[in-house]
């Protein structure tokens, strides 16, 4: 029978030949990573088994990224209890401190993700790998201690949703225009238990840092996974990092999906999305008006390099506004001193921005920049819920980096046209 | 497994943020958890929530992180069943796993009031509301599922399996 993607993946690790949509199966994990908020209840869950050493010590990665550098106690509490149990394990993916960033740019970054494989997370945007053929989602805290233990976690086989791309991106268009425009389209539940499967020429239009960009914003549609196919930029971003081999998996013709959305990229234009929903996209032109107090350019989609450079081009020279506060984090120390070489830092800081370590920091309203009642945010983050950056009475837009630091400069949400 | 209890009622894309606040999560104690369960939606949540009582709601409940954190709090409240149209994926999966029974339910949010008293059949797969009779058909879980549920969770079921 012809298979998708998720298909040919999941069979392989559950020693199948082939499976079907719907097949619940128990399939092989070759990373199960954790942070520092679902670590130690996962470590509580692993010792609750009886089993005493991990299934495999180099195929466990633990990241203290949420709350760190250590916010309060309980935040250095919880970051002890994963150091010691990463000591005592022998898992050498451990990062903190310097080394430290934020996991989904991280691993791939590290080269601890690469095609066909399957990999968990304790962390809903886990997804983000699908950018380099990966089959990974994020799981519960109770899901990743099992899995440490026996090197398998259960698996309901999706459908798949085929996105078909076309065409190129206008100006000021990146990944994050078109993910919002897709969640825009299908709705915060479109892709509830479906895998998204990408496919078509404009795959190719589309940098790594969109994939991961689009594939981590998978989980705001409630998708499982979002795959992209894996071509000459995808080797050319896992060369030198990533160091096992790998199956590079097609889809078959005839591939059964559940149905396909085609997007033209050509027609889109920078969106936001207004509050609480991500799917409330908006055209950047239509809420333009909307006055700001703070702009955050950072977090799992959009601390690349890249979006630091889209944001200190529109910044050299200006200012931001006096009203706005505008927070920048680059989303790993690699990329905050390849950001610092090329003098993207200095800009920005010249311009008004703090600039600070790796860390999710204010995306999810943890620390470095909480929101007080009333107070509004042009964030590059991907979750815009009631709350989500400080007190349930604060807002949130989704944006791009473009559009976050024009409005950072303008005080209002701007198009970067206005500032470029 | 039948339940009868006093339903909680809320609108769609109920979601993570507001289950459990992301300001709680260095604690992951049930009970402490439950302190906070719904805080930012529906302050009187914790204040007057009982032991058995359900929760009823619109489609996509629990969408959003991937904090189990959340199933935690709720099961820790007391709440005996979350009864929706539809659930986000890991929300769903990390119910299962911590053994909080969450019933898919096409229409039930329509029928429902915050107060009616209702009565779910979990192996039937029917939820009843006794203020206006109407009988709904509801999601049976696949035997995988059962299983995990019957065992009280994923830890107890592979505990099982490893012993096996
Ligand atoms: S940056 Fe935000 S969305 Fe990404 S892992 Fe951290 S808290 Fe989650």
């Amino acid at each position: 029978m012809p298979q998708t993607v998720a298909e040919k993946i999941l069979a392989a690790h559950g020693r199948r030949r082939e499976v079907e949509a719907g097949d619940l199966l128990n399939v092989q994990v070759d990373v199960a990573m954790a942070n520092d908020i679902t670590a130690p209840p996962a470590i509580e869950e692993f010792q609750r088994l009886g089993v005493e050493r991990v299934w495999d010590a180099d195929r466990v990665v633990l990241v203290m990224d949420h709350f760190c550098p250590a916010k309060d106690i309980a935040a250095a509490t919880n970051a002890k209890a994963s150091r010691e149990f990463a000591r005592a394990q022998g898992i050498k993916h451990f990062f903190e401190g310097g080394p430290a960033g934020i996991e989904h740019a991280l691993l791939p970054e590290q080269g601890l993700v690469g095609p066909g494989e399957v990999v968990i997370g304790a962390d809903s945007h886990t997804c983000t790998y699908g950018a380099v053929g990966t089959f990974s989602c994020g799981v519960g805290h109770t899901d990743m201690g099992v899995s440490w233990a026996t090197g398998e976690v259960w698996m309901k086989v999706p459908h798949t949703l085929k996105v078909v791309l076309k065409g190129r991106r206008a100006p000021w268009v990146v990944g994050k225009d078109v993910i919002l425009h897709i969640i825009g389209r299908i709705g915060v539940e479109g892709a509830n238990y479906l895998s998204m499967e990408y496919h078509g020429d404009g795959v190719a239009d589309l940098t790594m840092e969109d994939r991961f960009t689009m594939a981590n914003m998978t989980t705001e549609a409630q998708g499982k996974v979002g795959l992209f196919p894996v071509d000459g930029r995808t080797r050319e971003f896992l060369a030198g990092r990533f160091q096992r081999p790998y199956t590079v998996h097609e889809a078959d013709p005839g591939a059964r999906y559940l149905d396909t959305v085609e997007v033209d990229l050509s027609s889109l234009e920078p969106v936001v999305a207004a509050p609480f929903l991500p799917s409330n996209v908006k055209p950047v032109r239509e809420v333009s008006g909307t006055t700001i107090d703070q702009a955050f350019i950072g977090a799992c989609t959009n601390g690349w390099l890249s979006d630091l450079r889209i944001a200190a081009g529109l910044m050299r020279g200006k200012k931001v506004h006096p009203d706005v506060r505008c927070m920048v984090i680059p989303a790993t120390p690699t990329i905050y001193r390849q950001a610092l070489q090329e003098g993207i830092i200095d800009v920005l800081m010249e311009a008004g921005c703090s600039v600070s370590t790796s860390t999710c920091g204010p995306c999810m309203g943890g620390h470095m920049g909480v929101l007080a009642a009333g107070e509004r945010c042009v964030s590059t983050s991907n979750r815009n819920f009631r709350g989500r950056m400080g007190h349930p009475e604060s807002e949130v837009y989704l944006a791009s980096p473009g559009v976050a630091a024009a409005s950072a400069i303008m005080g209002r949400i701007a198009h970067p046209e206005e500032v470029a | 497994m039948k339940l009868v209890g006093r339903a909680w009622k809320y609108g769609p894309n109920v979601d993570t943020d507001v289950i459990i606040p992301a300001r709680y999560l260095t604690e992951f104690r049930p009970a402490e958890l439950a302190k906070h369960c719904m805080e930012d939606l529906d302050t009187s949540f914790t204040r007057e929530v009982r032991v058995g009582d359900l929760i009823v709601a619109g489609r996509s409940f629990g969408i959003g992180s991937s904090r189990e954190h959340a199933p935690v709090a709720i099961k820790a409240s007391g709440i005996a069943a979350v009864i929706a149209p539809s659930f986000a994926r890991i929300f769903h999966r990390n119910a299962i796993n911590v053994g909080l029974p969450v019933v898919e339910c096409e229409g039930i949010d329509e029928d429902v009031e915050k107060g009616d008293e209702l009565e779910v059949d979990l192996s039937e797969g029917t939820v009843l509301n006794r203020r206006t009779g109407k009988l709904f058909r509801a999601s049976r879980y696949p035997d995988f599922m059962l299983g995990i549920i019957n065992a009280g969770g994923l830890v107890n079921y592979t505990r099982k399996r490893l012993r096996g």
